[in-house]
């Protein structure tokens, strides 16, 4: 196995006009640029969405608040929810897996690399079109001039009588090219992962990365494709006088929030299965073990996808539904939480009697397992249906959903920009300041979502823009929002490390972590053909395999 | 495009609940009972394009590229004619049964449905147009015979959900 890159001199050419390398970037086909615009775009947009968020804290820090109208709120909830989701951790998700799947499963390139660029185009503008509502959504009626309908757009609030102007049509647009992009990006990871493989990599040997990313492309095939049906139906209700979700006509409402949620749920797993495959391969590295219970971790990986498309109404018990429905429901949420345990179970295994270097990526995952774990305990008391009836729609689901969506899923991303950022710059970044990334944010977090779940539990409905004083809200809101000021000094930090590593950093080498998969063998950044020569493996861990010749993996797999 | 298959199927059975949950629910006429004809001859012929088509395909794998370049030919007569079809059957719907997607419950989801697979199969005519188009240029080998296969799995999959539809709209729906 040859892992070794040609040393190619160096030869930079003298200054090449600007142009050339935007039209370089814009016409790209290859996967690791793909990536990483698709991560710097998601960045973007999550300092978009942050802004957002920061401003609803503000206005929500003492009662009668008066910094934005109710109105200005209505649409920056929305815009906060629909960014975060789509525009964000979607494209933060695609854009890791674009740029590692392939290296980890010793590839030159995507399966098609041409439907790869128009994926991420169409996400792209699909952003893009979500904000220019900002300026076209006001059409000839004055109607205020974004979506103002929550991220799940409840009927019948999107129907014409109540939504006038264009502000739900781009919020529709939006969802639906970028569902398009994202579809196409699904298929793509899955012909890849399954086709192009290198010689010796059967898939029980494929990284659990690898294996991760493949459950949740199948995922968003089978997720995605129900919203994108979805919006169709409200494009047609909306423009060509439809009746699919218009009661007056006996139509439904309650078919939209199926049709929404049926995608919604398996969405959140769609969100965090990356987020597991990037704790799956920086915990094993920080604790110099291998992974514990390798096929048991791909069997509750593939148990969570099935599971995970069949709970989606358990955001529905308060609509009120039949009581086998409601028990059906809660019985296959609990369910859920049994792979899910097995997982966390596996990770604390790997942990246990390594040789534990606290790195930035491995604190980062520490915290992820702890928050991940705590976001399991309060979903499972909101999967209980009795319960839910009483905080549904409270401030307690808000601080749940984030605990899993930040707490878990956006620690886990950071823990993954740490650990391949020297892969994919070939730069190392600054230990010192991505150890007070993590703990201003882990402080800022703990600061804001712990004590959301209080004003929850005190009865505080969620997308309220102000309330009434003297209702034991006050002092919770307060601090709530002063969680957001350490939080958003955190992302500066990260992002000030970032660049300023990008270009003063010191050169990171090839293999600065000591770690075993095969994206470690070639150079950092990776050249544009991945590998001089396509590797072969025998074993999980080809590059423990390459250092350690006398005591090979793959003598004891 | 197995992958893609799937995403389609997803679509198409959103579309499908709707359908029957909608079925008897619409608060004005027409219903199916007063306006909907099963169309016997076009579904014979979308569902026997589906063997032409295969069959074209085999002759391509085999080298014979005028015998693909025909039953090609007739794949696409027969797609075609479907269309034909429920363009009539629209016509008939709107201008005498004054059925339109806006008058109930029932004109929304049936044209939804039929459209979505009718989109479908236009897409379909199109993308074996185009094939037809470089065979007569004489582009056409057999060497592109595993790409005509993939091209065929698709239009396979147009017919196979107009069974579905079929059944939903014209057999269970009535």
């Amino acid at each position: 196995m040859s892992t070794d890159a040609i040393v190619v001199p160096r030869t930079e050419p003298v200054s090449r006009p600007l142009v050339d390398t935007l039209h370089e970037w814009v016409t790209t086909v290859d996967h690791k640029r793909l990536g990483a615009l698709y991560i710097v775009y998601a960045l973007l947009f999550l300092m978009i969405g942050g802004i957002e968020a920061g401003i609803m804290r503000v206005q929500l820090i003492r009662p009668h608040n008066d910094f934005v109208s109710p109105q200005v709120f209505n649409r920056l909830f929305t815009m906060h929810g629909t960014t975060m989701i789509f525009f964000v951790v979607m494209p933060l998700v695609f854009g890791f897996a674009n740029y590692l799947v392939p290296l980890m499963i010793g590839a030159r390139d995507m399966a098609f690399p041409r439907l790869n660029a128009f994926s991420f185009w169409l996400t792209a503008f699909g952003g893009l079109l979500l904000y220019f509502s900002l300026i076209g959504a006001n059409g000839l009626y004055g109607a205020g001039n974004a979506p103002d309908v929550g991220w799940f757009a409840y009927a019948p609030l999107t129907s014409r009588t109540f939504s006038v102007g264009h502000s739900t049509d781009y919020w529709t647009l939006a969802l639906l090219v970028s569902g398009f992009g994202s579809i196409g990006t699904a298929i793509n990871i899955l012909t890849t992962i399954l086709c192009m493989r290198c010689p010796g990599m059967i898939l029980g040997k494929m990284p659990l990365f690898a294996w991760l990313n493949l459950v949740m492309a199948g995922m968003v095939v089978l997720a995605i494709s129900p919203l994108t049906a979805a919006q169709l139906m409200l494009l047609v209700d909306r423009y060509l006088g439809g009746h699919f979700f218009d009661t007056q006509a006996g139509g439904s409402a309650v078919v939209w929030m199926h049709f929404f949620w049926v995608f919604g749920h398996p969405e959140v797993y769609v969100l965090v299965i990356p987020a597991f495959a990037f704790v799956s391969e920086i915990v094993p590295v920080f604790s110099r073990k291998a992974i514990f219970g390798y096929p048991v971790m791909v069997a509750a990986t593939i148990c969570i996808g099935f599971i995970g498309m069949s709970v989606w109404a358990h955001h529905m018990f308060t609509v009120g539904m039949s009581s086998n429905a409601n028990s059906f429901f809660v019985l296959s949420t609990m369910a859920i939480a049994v792979p899910t345990g097995i997982k966390i179970f596996n990770w604390l295994a790997t942990m246990w009697g390594g040789k534990i270097e606290f790195k930035t990526p491995m604190l980062f995952c520490i915290g992820f397992l702890f928050q991940f774990l705590m976001a399991g305990l309060t979903g499972i008391m909101l999967g209980a249906a009795p319960f839910d009836w009483q905080l549904g729609n409270s401030y307690f689901v808000v601080a749940h959903f984030h605990y899993v969506i930040v707490g878990a899923i956006l620690f886990a991303i950071f823990g993954a920009f740490y650990y391949w950022f020297p892969k994919m710059s070939g730069k190392m970044y600054n230990e010192t300041l991505g150890r007070l990334h993590f703990w201003l944010f882990l402080l800022g977090f703990h600061l804001t979502f712990d004590f959301m779940h209080i004003p929850g539990l005190l009865g505080m409905p969620r997308r309220i823009y102000t309330y009434e004083p003297g209702r034991g809200w006050d002092t919770w809101n307060f601090i709530v929002t002063i969680g957001v000021f350490f939080q958003a000094f955190g992302i500066v930090v990260f992002v000030a490390n970032l660049m300023w590593s990008y270009f003063k950093g010191r050169a990171a080498g090839s293999d600065p972590w000591d770690a075993w998969t095969l994206e470690w063998s070639t150079t950092s950044p990776p050249p544009a053909y991945n590998f001089v020569s396509v590797p072969e493996i025998k074993s999980r861990r080809p590059l423990w395999d390459l250092k350690h010749p006398d005591d090979p993996d793959w003598k004891y797999e | 495009m197995f992958a893609l298959i799937a995403a389609e199927a997803a679509i198409f059975t959103i579309f499908v609940v709707a359908y029957l949950f909608y079925v008897g629910k619409s608060l004005t006429g027409p219903v199916p009972n007063d306006v909907l004809n099963a169309p016997m001859f076009y579904t014979i012929c979308l569902l026997s394009s589906s063997l032409t088509i295969h069959v074209a395909a085999k002759a391509l794998g085999r080298g014979k590229v005028r015998g693909f370049g025909m039953w090609w030919f007739l794949t696409i007569a027969l797609g075609g004619t479907f269309i034909y079809g429920t363009v009539s059957e629209w016509h008939r719907l709107i201008y005498h049964d004054g059925l339109t997607i806006s008058t109930n419950l029932f004109g929304t989801t049936y044209y939804s449905l039929v459209g979505l697979h009718g989109f479908h199969v236009v897409v379909g005519l199109m993308t074996l147009s185009m094939v037809m188009a470089l065979a007569v240029l004489g582009r056409v080998k057999s060497e592109h015979a595993e790409r005509v296969d993939i091209l065929s799995l698709y239009w396979h999959f147009v017919d196979a959900v107009w069974v579905v539809v079929f059944t939903v709209v014209y057999v269970i729906g009535r």
